[in-house]
């Protein structure tokens, strides 16, 4: 179990990798994750599972090498193993047909986005796609969620693919041309507050995928807690998934700045 | 479960009668108390080291003089798992060390765990006979119990328990804390195929991510997990029962049974003001950055915010571990912030005093209120409200007051709360079906530990809510022999 199948550099820095993996395969579903340690003195990281093939009993994670530990993942090779890959975790995205879905994702947020991309278009949504980042190399999965969706719009910073300009101008444009039923948006917890913000004024329903600081993300610790509603909530059980407009993304902003020094 | 006829039995082998004879009863009771040695307090707070030393055989052999032999063994009604204890103590007595490890391997799964961490004040030894009746201190039970555990694993000959013959029968666990352990030894003695799934990467639960190195060297507890899978118990780590294998795969892959024992993992939390600021943290978020994943450690991945001055919110056992691992990770001022008196705190009186010893200060009959944060989101300060106690509630337990506007602002750069667990709700969610008290835990019939569904049974905190090693150890027996009976009786 652990090995890894196959490993593609989606750009410098970001890399996709298909993981042996068949229990977690079979029993997860869309907005699940993992945690994940490399090195027997290695930390315990969460991911999002990307996609999954239950024939193959595979996992597909997508990494950013941002820090130590996830160095250590991308450098990996087809053939190594991970140390331990626990899951699936977290509540799954509830997946029912609305209407109309906009799923919005920033820099490897997309990745996260994609299996509940997939899902929202499966349940009989028409599904808008607004991907994100800072430049074209940084855009990923962009084929595979063309797949699953009705239309994608590409924003980028430096407007050298799509169009200029932030993920929130992306969706407004959709909003201001028709009737959306609900928003999905993963990416940095900034940008999904100002989508937050933006469906606010909006009144359409969101729901946010949260990234916080985890270490067993079973509910034995609380590292992950952030209050939404101003109730305290764990990520690791309660989540990823909750509310966008009921979170307080400066406290979880906050608390990812906790060991900024020490990373 | 306990057998009388038995205790009497072996009682009255020759040996015993005559090492009874060999010494007079007020020779026994004149003996004064062993003492442990242990590391000097200045010493030990610059390392992880365990603290107390252990008895030396010497002192084994003399503190096991002081054992009466009762014919009515109470201590043993005080013992979870019924460890049959005179029978042990007088092994040592004759110098038969392995025998004394044999008899604690008969009932208990970790006997150089429990000799360590056991509440023995409030259990065996607040039965012996020198407590009831000669209002004298009892036998030191754990210590001898410690003593005869770790003389059979530094003298280890490779002999195992007896198992019985495999019956094929293969029976699941979910947690390999104390509880599941317990179940596991006891099933694989009965012939059970036994498989103990683990959630985290290392066997052990709270023996290995929240019981530091200084009070449980994480070497002993390797041993007593590594017998168990040279008996037979297979064990299946980073797998989660009703995340990674439902309820249905279980029954696929052909078990007949399941024991829950996955413990009371959620962290509480006191939900006042400030409480989510950088540098506070649940107790279990701390020990297990620190036990678990080797924060302290300079070449190992996992950081720990620990500053320099730490106050521990909370007065049980696991508040004493993270004040104590505190001082051991450089804090300059380490503090228990407890909302009653010492006299009301539930760690060990050996804990309280170790803390105190190694410089922890106590700051009792506060409570905090409030935390303030630096520009950055760090805590920098408490707000204590101080407590008096009211007349005593309906349980005869004095409860804590507020006196009203005395309250104080104290600095602090980390603050670890430590008030308490819930029931992990991770399994109770994943199981339809199964009934869950309105605190979370499952229910259970209390002489089976048999849940509502007929193949599962739970123990330990799970069921408990926050308890102790020992109380865990006795539910996976009890569940055992339930189990054992049950199946039995389908075939």
């Amino acid at each position: 179990m652990n090995r890894i199948i196959s490993k593609e550099y989606f750009s410098e820095r970001v890399v996709k990798l298909v993981v042996e993996a068949p229990l977690i395969a079979k029993a997860r579903r869309a907005g699940h994750f993992v945690i994940v340690r490399v090195g027997e003195k290695g930390e315990r990281i969460p991911l999002t599972i990307a996609e999954a093939d239950t024939q193959a009993g595979t996992i597909t994670l997508v990494v950013q090498a941002v820090g130590k530990s996830t160095q250590k993942l991308c450098a990996l090779n087809p053939g190594d193993y991970v140390t331990d890959v626990v899951g699936p975790l977290g509540q799954a995205t509830r997946i029912s047909k609305v209407g109309t879905v906009v799923c919005c994702g920033g820099g490897v947020g997309v990745a996260p986005l994609l299996p509940i991309v997939q899902a929202m278009k499966a349940a009989g949504n028409r599904v808008v796609s607004v991907l994100a980042a800072r430049s074209k190399d940084l855009i990923i999965l962009e084929e595979e969620i063309r797949r699953s969706s009705d239309e994608v719009i590409i924003m980028t910073d430096d407007g050298s693919y799509g169009e200029k300009g932030l993920v929130t101008q992306g969706v407004e444009k959709v909003i201001l041309r028709e009737k959306v039923d609900a928003c999905v948006t993963i990416g940095p917890a900034v940008m999904m507050k100002f989508v937050a913000q933006l469906t606010a004024r909006y009144n359409i329903p969101t729901e946010a995928s949260l990234n916080a600081i985890m270490v067993d993300g079973t509910g034995m610790c609380g590292a992950c807690r952030v209050t939404v509603g101003g109730k305290m909530r764990f990520v690791c059980i309660d989540g990823p998934e909750f509310d966008a407009h009921q979170v307080d993304f400066d406290e979880l902003m906050m608390r990812l700045r906790s060991y900024k020094s020490l990373e | 479960m306990m057998d009388k006829q038995d205790i009497t039995a072996r009682r009255a082998e020759a040996w015993r009668e005559e090492l009874r004879k060999s010494k007079k009863a007020k020779e026994r009771t004149d003996i004064p108390r062993v003492k442990m040695p242990e590391l000097d307090a200045a010493y030990r707070v610059t390392c992880n080291e365990e603290v107390n030393q252990g008895l030396t055989e010497e002192q084994a052999l003399v503190e096991a003089q002081r054992c009466l032999d009762c014919p009515e063994p109470t201590c043993m009604t005080g013992c979870p798992v019924e460890i049959n204890i005179p029978t042990f103590i007088k092994h040592i007595e004759k110098g038969e060390f392995m025998a004394a490890a044999a008899t604690l391997k008969e009932t208990s799964s970790l006997p150089a765990v429990c000799g360590r961490v056991c509440p023995q004040e409030k259990q065996c030894e607040s039965q012996c006979f020198y407590v009831k009746k000669l209002h004298k201190q009892p036998v030191a039970i754990g210590y001898l119990e410690r003593f005869a555990a770790d003389y059979s694993r530094l003298h280890d000959t490779g002999e195992l328990p007896a198992v019985m013959p495999s019956n094929g029968i293969k029976v699941a666990v979910a947690g390999s804390g104390p509880a599941g352990l317990s179940f596991a030894g006891d099933m694989v003695k009965l012939g059970y195929d036994v498989t103990v799934f683990e959630a985290l990467h290392e066997i052990g639960g709270v023996l290995k991510y929240g019981i530091p190195e200084f009070r449980l060297p994480n070497a002993v507890v390797d041993v007593e997990i590594d017998t168990l899978r040279r008996m037979g118990v297979k064990f299946v780590t980073d797998c989660i029962i009703g995340k990674t294998l439902s309820y249905d795969d279980l029954h696929q892959m052909g078990f007949k049974a399941i024991f829950v024992g996955s413990g009371a993992g959620l962290p509480r939390f006191m939900n006042i003001p400030g409480e989510n600021l950088i540098g506070i943290m649940s107790s279990n978020e701390y020990l297990t950055r620190v036990n678990l994943m080797g924060a302290s450690h300079a070449d190992w991945d996992t950081p720990v915010l620990s500053g320099k001055r730490v106050a521990v919110i909370g007065g049980g056992n696991t508040a004493m571990d993270s004040v104590r691992t505190a001082l051991r990770l450089g804090a300059e001022t380490a503090m228990i912030v407890y909302r009653r008196s010492e006299e009301e705190m539930p760690a060990r009186v050996e804990e309280v005093a170790h803390a105190k010893a190694e410089g922890v200060q106590f700051m009792t009959l506060h409570n905090p209120v409030e935390y303030l944060g630096d520009e950055n989101g760090r805590v920098r300060a408490m707000r204590l409200q101080k407590m008096e106690l009211g007349e005593p509630d309906e349980s005869g337990r004095r409860s804590p007051v507020p006196i009203e506007g005395a309250i104080e602002e104290i600095a602090v750069d980390t603050v670890i709360v430590s008030v308490g667990v819930s029931p992990n709700p991770l399994i109770p969610n994943a199981i339809s079906g199964l009934e869950i008290s309105r605190r979370g835990t499952i229910v259970v019939d209390e002489a089976t530990m048999r849940s509502c569904l007929p193949d599962i049974y739970a123990g330990g905190d799970i069921v408990r809510g926050g308890a102790t090693v020992i109380l865990a150890m006795g539910d996976g027996r009890r569940a055992a022999a339930a189990m054992h009976a049950r199946l039995q009786s389908e075939q």
